[in-house]
C-alpha cells in the first residue's frame, strides 16, 4: 500500500523541486548561481535575487539516491582522505565535475541494465512471480542501468565533428543520472558560513579554487557560553556588512532593503511554522514519524527565505491538526516507545535504520534539528545571534539544554545517538551529553556508529543490537515506573 | 658549550616535559598548559607564569579519554585529554584551549567538563577573518578575555610593559629558532633529524629566555662550522607534528636531512613576529592577522593556491629535493589541503610521499620501507 501523502508534504516537496528548477533555469539564462552552506544567512543573497544551491542538501540527496559511495570514492581518487566529512567529499567530487552516470553501450547508445537492480515482479494477485531458475523474477520497469562515474569536463572536451560523435556526446550528457541533485548547476560564486563546522571553511575554499569563483565568507567562531557576547555579535555583524558589499560588487546591484526584509519575514515565518510542525511530535501517539522531519529539513535549508516554504509548513500544520483530530498517524506501526534521534541520519541506510525501530514500535518523536533550525529574530543583531546558534557552534550546556528541552516536551523514553563518522564537531561531545541525558532525565541512551553519507561506515548488525539494547532498557525503565 | 653537550641537554628536556613542570613548580612558579594552535603564549609569560605546550604524547595510549571521545579524533587531542585525566598534567595551574579545528571545538568542552573543579580552562576562539579591522578587533577581544583569566590564575595584573617585554622575549626566541632551522638545514652532518626535533620541541617545555640562550649558543657554534658537503638527500617536512625520535631516526639512518619544514609544531608557529612598540594587545592581534599559508587558516584569496605555492617555494629555497608529508590520522584540515598541495608539487616536478602517522604508532616498519623507497627516487 502506498503511503498516504498529505497536501502539506506534497507542497514541501514541490518547494525544494522549484528551488533546484529555478537555479537550473537561471543558469540557462546566463544568470549567476551560487552554492551556499546550509546555515549561511540566505536573507543576504535573497536581497540580491540570487539563485542559490545547497551542497549539503545535495549531498544528502545523492547519498539517499545510493550514489554516496561512488562520489565519495571519486573524491578519494582526487586525493581527499576518506576521513573527511562525506558531504564534503560528495560535494568536492561534484564541484570537480564528477557525476554518477548510467552505463551505456557506446556503439548502440543503449543503457546496460544491471541484472541485480529492480524490484520483484508481482502478478495481479500481488504474488511474486518466480523465474525458471527458481528465483523471483524482476519487474523490468524497475530495473536500472549500472552506475558508472563520469566527468563533465571530459564530456565537454569530446570532439563533435561527425554525427556519430555528436550523438555519443549528447547521449553521454544525458546519461548523467537525472535526479535533481545530480543535475545541479556549477557555481559562479560560493557563500560559506562556518557556524556548523570549520570543515566548511576548507571545503568552500577548495570549491572556490576548483571552479575559480569568488568566495564570500561569514566566520562564526565556536562559542563557549550560552549567551552570545556583544563582541561576537559585532564581529559577525561587520561581516554581514562586508558580505553585502561583496555581493554588490558581484551582482552590480544595490542591496535591496525591501527584498531583504521580505526574506527575513519569510524566514521567520518558515521557522515558526517549522517549530509548530515539530511540536506535533509532542502528541502521544505522534501523528507522524520524526524521521519525516529529516526530509522536511530540505525546505528549511534550501527555501526558508521563500514564502512558499512558510506556506507549505503551514499547510502541513493544518494536515497534522486534522490528523490529530481524527486520531490518525502516518507512522506505519503502533507507537510503543518514543525516542530522540541524535544527529543526522545515515541517508544511504534509511530503510535499515527504520527497520528495527518499526519492529520494536519505536517512534522517533524528537530530532535535534527542531530547535536548531527554529530561530526567529526581529532585527539584524538578533539575526546575528540566531546564526551564532547553529547545531555545532554552541557550548555543551546550550546543546544539552536544547536536547533536554525537546526530550521533555516530546516525552521521549530514550535517546538513540548516531556517532557520525562524518561529523567531528557534532560527535565530539556526545559521550558527555549521553551521561547528562541519563542523569538529568533518567532515560537510557544507546549509541551506534554510522555515517550520514558514506554507507561503508555503517554496521547494521551493531545498529540492531544497540536498538535492541535501548528497547530493553526502556522496557525496564517503564516497568520500574509502574512497579 | 660544545654542540654535543647542547644537543644532549635539548634531548633531555624534550623527552621529559613532566620533569620540567615539576621543576618549575618546585621553584614556586605557576604553569599553564597551552594547547595548539596560535595561543598567545606571550600573555602567560607576561603574567609571570610558564606556558607549557601540550601536543599530545609519543608515549601514552588512549584509555581514559575514551570516556569522552569516539575513536575518530586525532591522537594529539585525545592524548592531551588522556594526560589531563591520568594525572600526568596534575601540576598545571591552568589550560588554554584554542578551537580552530573541528576536533578542538568539541574537545574544548570535554576539557572543561573533565577538568571541572580541578583546573581552570581558558577558552579561546580565533577568528578566521583575521585580517580586516573587525577581525583584528575580535582577536583583541578574545585575547582580552584570555588575559583576564590568566590574571585570575596568577594573581598578577598583566601590564602593557610586561607584555611588551614578553613580546620581545618571544620575538627573540622565534628569530633564534628560525635561524636554527636554517643552520640545521645547512649542517645535517652535525644536526641529525632527531636532534633537530629535540631543539625545536624543547621550546614548548622551557621558559623562552633559557631556551633562546641555548639555541643562540648552538647557532653560534653552527655558524662557525665549515660548509657541509652533504652526500645524502634533503627534504622538506610538512604536517602538524613529527617529533617521534624513532620515526625521525629512519631519516637519519637513510641519510635524509631535513632542509626546512612546514610543520605546525615547528616552523608554522614561529614565522611571524609581533610589533615591539605600540599597544601590545594590538600587536598580538596583528601578529595573528599576519599568519598565513597555514592549512588551519582561512585564505581570502582561496581561488588561488597560495599555500601550496608557498610550500613549493620553501622547497626550492631550502634546497630540498622532495617533501615528506606527515599526515596525522583524522586531521581533516590537513587532509582537505592535500589534493592542492599535491597538485602544486606535481606541477613543479617535486616528488613527495604522504606518511599516515599518529602518536600511538609504535612500529615504524612500514614507514621505514616507504621512506627508503622515497630516498631512492630523490
Ligand atoms: S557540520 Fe558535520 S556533517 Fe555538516 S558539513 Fe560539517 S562536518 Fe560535515
Ligand atoms: S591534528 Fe588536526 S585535527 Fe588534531 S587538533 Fe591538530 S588540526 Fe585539529
Amino acid at each position: 500500500m502506498a503511503k498516504e501523502v498529505s497536501p502539506g508534504v506534497l507542497a514541501l516537496r514541490k518547494v525544494v523541486e522549484d528551488v533546484y528548477a529555478d537555479a537550473r533555469e537561471a543558469k540557462k539564462q546566463g544568470k549567476l548561481v551560487g552554492w551556499s552552506s546550509s546555515k549561511f544567512p540566505c536573507e543576504l543573497a535573497a536581497a540580491f535575487d540570487l539563485d542559490v544551491m545547497y551542497p549539503e542538501n545535495q549531498a544528502a540527496g545523492i547519498a539517499a539516491n545510493r550514489d554516496g559511495e561512488i562520489m565519495c570514492q571519486a573524491a578519494e581518487d582526487l586525493g581527499f582522505d576518506n576521513d573527511i566529512c562525506g558531504y564534503a567529499r560528495i560535494s568536492l567530487a561534484y564541484a570537480a565535475g564528477k557525476r554518477a552516470s548510467r552505463k551505456f553501450d557506446p556503439e548502440t547508445l543503449e543503457y546496460v541494465i544491471n541484472p541485480a537492480s529492480g524490484r520483484p515482479l508481482k502478478d495481479e494477485n500481488g504474488k511474486v512471480v518466480m523465474g525458471e531458475d527458481g528465483k523471483p523474477k524482476k519487474d523490468p520497469k524497475t530495473m536500472q542501468p549500472y552506475t558508472v562515474l563520469d566527468d563533465i569536463h571530459e564530456i565537454e572536451a569530446l570532439p563533435e565533428t561527425t554525427e556519430k560523435e555528436i550523438a555519443y556526446k549528447n547521449f553521454r550528457r544525458e546519461a548523467i543520472k537525472p535526479y535533481r541533485q545530480m543535475r545541479m548547476p556549477q557555481p559562479d560564486f560560493v557563500l560559506c558560513c562556518n557556524n556548523i563546522c570549520n570543515c566548511m571553511t576548507k571545503w568552500y575554499e577548495n570549491i572556490a579554487r576548483m571552479c575559480n569563483v569568488p568566495l564570500i565568507m561569514i566566520d562564526i567562531p565556536y562559542n563557549n557560553t550560552v549567551e552570545v557576547h556583544d563582541t561576537n555579535v559585532a564581529y559577525v555583524r561587520a561581516q554581514f556588512d562586508h558580505a553585502i558589499k561583496q555581493l554588490e560588487e558581484l551582482t552590480g546591484k544595490k542591496f535591496d532593503e525591501k527584498k531583504f526584509e521580505e526574506a527575513c519575514a519569510n524566514a521567520n515565518r518558515t521557522a515558526s511554522a517549522w517549530l509548530r510542525v515539530c511540536d506535533y511530535l509532542q502528541y502521544k501517539p505522534a501523528p507522524y514519524s520524526g524521521f519525516d522531519l529529516f526530509n522536511h529539513m530540505a525546505d528549511v535549508v534550501t527555501a526558508r527565505g521563500r514564502v512558499q516554504a512558510a506556506e507549505a509548513f503551514e499547510q502541513l500544520e493544518k494536515d497534522l491538526a486534522e490528523a490529530v483530530k481524527v486520531g490518525k498517524s502516518t507512522t506505519p506501526f503502533p507507537e510503543k516507545y518514543r525516542v530522540m534521534f541524535e544527529g543526522i541520519p545515515c541517508w544511504p541506510k534509511l530503510p535499515n535504520l527504520f527497520k528495527p525501530l518499526k519492529e520494536h514500535g519505536v517512534n522517533v518523536t524528537a530530532v535535534v534539528y527542531a530547535p536548531a533550525f527554529g530561530f526567529v529574530y526581529n532585527n539584524m543583531d538578533e539575526m546575528v545571534r540566531a546564526y551564532y546558534k547553529a547545531p555545532n557552534s554552541v557550548c555543551i550546556e546550550q546543546g544539552v539544554s536544547w536536547r533536554e528541552g525537546i526530550c521533555k516536551d516530546n516525552k521521549v523514553d530514550g535517546v538513540l545517538v548516531h556517532y557520525n563518522r562524518s561529523c567531528k564537531p557534532w560527535s565530539g561531545y556526545m559521550a558527555e551529553m549521553q551521561r547528562r541525558f541519563t542523569e538529568d532525565l533518567g532515560i537510557p541512551c544507546a549509541g551506534f556508529d554510522g555515517d550520514q553519507a558514506d554507507p561503508r561506515n555503517f554496521n547494521e548488525a551493531q545498529y540492531e543490537t544497540r536498538v535492541q539494547g535501548l528497547v530493553e532498557a526502556m522496557e525496564a525503565n517503564a516497568e520500574n515506573k509502574e512497579g | 658549550m660544545s654542540i654535543e653537550v647542547l644537543l644532549k641537554e635539548f634531548a633531555e628536556i624534550s623527552e621529559h616535559p613532566r620533569r620540567q613542570i615539576q621543576a618549575f613548580k618546585a621553584e614556586g612558579k605557576k604553569v599553564v598548559g597551552v594547547l595548539p594552535y596560535y595561543a598567545p603564549e606571550e600573555l602567560v609569560y607576561a603574567a609571570g607564569m610558564v606556558p607549557m605546550g601540550i601536543w599530545g604524547s609519543n608515549k601514552k595510549t588512549i584509555s581514559m579519554a575514551k570516556e569522552y571521545c569516539a575513536t575518530f579524533y586525532c591522537t594529539i587531542a585525545q592524548l592531551a585529554l588522556e594526560m589531563l585525566l591520568d594525572g600526568t598534567l596534575d601540576d598545571l595551574d591552568g589550560l588554554i584551549t584554542p578551537t580552530i579545528c573541528d576536533t578542538l571545538r568539541p574537545m574544548s568542552q570535554n576539557f572543561r567538563v573533565a577538568m571541572k573543579d580541578k583546573l581552570p580552562c581558558i577558552f579561546l576562539a580565533h577568528p578566521q577573518q583575521r585580517k580586516p579591522a573587525f577581525g583584528i578587533q575580535f582577536t583583541m577581544d578574545q585575547y582580552q578575555h584570555v588575559k583576564g583569566e590568566l590574571e585570575k590564575i596568577s594573581g598578577n595584573t598583566i601590564t602593557d610593559e610586561a607584555l611588551r617585554e614578553a613580546i620581545k622575549v618571544y620575538n627573540r626566541s622565534r628569530a633564534a629558532r628560525r635561524e636554527f632551522v636554517k643552520l640545521a638545514g645547512e649542517h645535517p652532518d652535525v644536526i641529525s633529524a632527531v636532534s633537530r626535533s629535540a631543539v625545536l620541541r624543547s621550546a614548548w617545555f622551557m621558559i623562552k629566555d633559557d631556551h633562546t640562550a641555548k639555541v643562540e649558543a648552538l647557532n653560534a657554534e653552527l655558524r662557525a662550522l665549515p660548509p657541509c658537503d652533504w652526500k645524502g638527500k634533503k627534504i622538506l617536512t610538512s604536517g602538524i607534528i613529527c617529533d617521534n625520535p624513532k620515526l625521525l631516526q629512519i631519516f637519519d639512518d637513510n641519510q635524509i636531512a631535513i632542509a626546512a619544514d612546514d610543520v605546525a609544531h615547528e616552523s608554522r608557529m614561529i614565522r611571524v613576529d609581533a610589533a615591539e612598540t605600540g599597544d601590545p594587545m594590538m600587536a598580538l592581534a596583528q601578529q595573528f592577522a599576519d599568519q598565513d599559508y597555514d592549512i588551519l587558516l582561512y585564505d581570502e584569496n582561496s581561488n588561488q593556491n597560495r599555500r601550496a605555492d608557498f610550500v613549493v617555494k620553501q622547497i626550492k629555497d631550502s634546497g630540498a629535493q622532495g617533501l615528506v608529508l606527515f599526515m596525522q590520522q583524522f586531521c581533516d584540515p590537513e587532509e582537505m589541503e592535500y589534493p592542492y598541495l599535491k597538485k602544486a608539487l606535481d606541477a613543479a616536478g617535486i616528488p613527495h610521499i604522504k606518511l599516515g602517522v599518529d602518536q600511538q604508532m609504535r612500529d615504524f616498519g612500514q614507514a621505514s620501507t616507504a621512506i627508503q623507497a622515497f630516498a631512492d627516487v630523490l
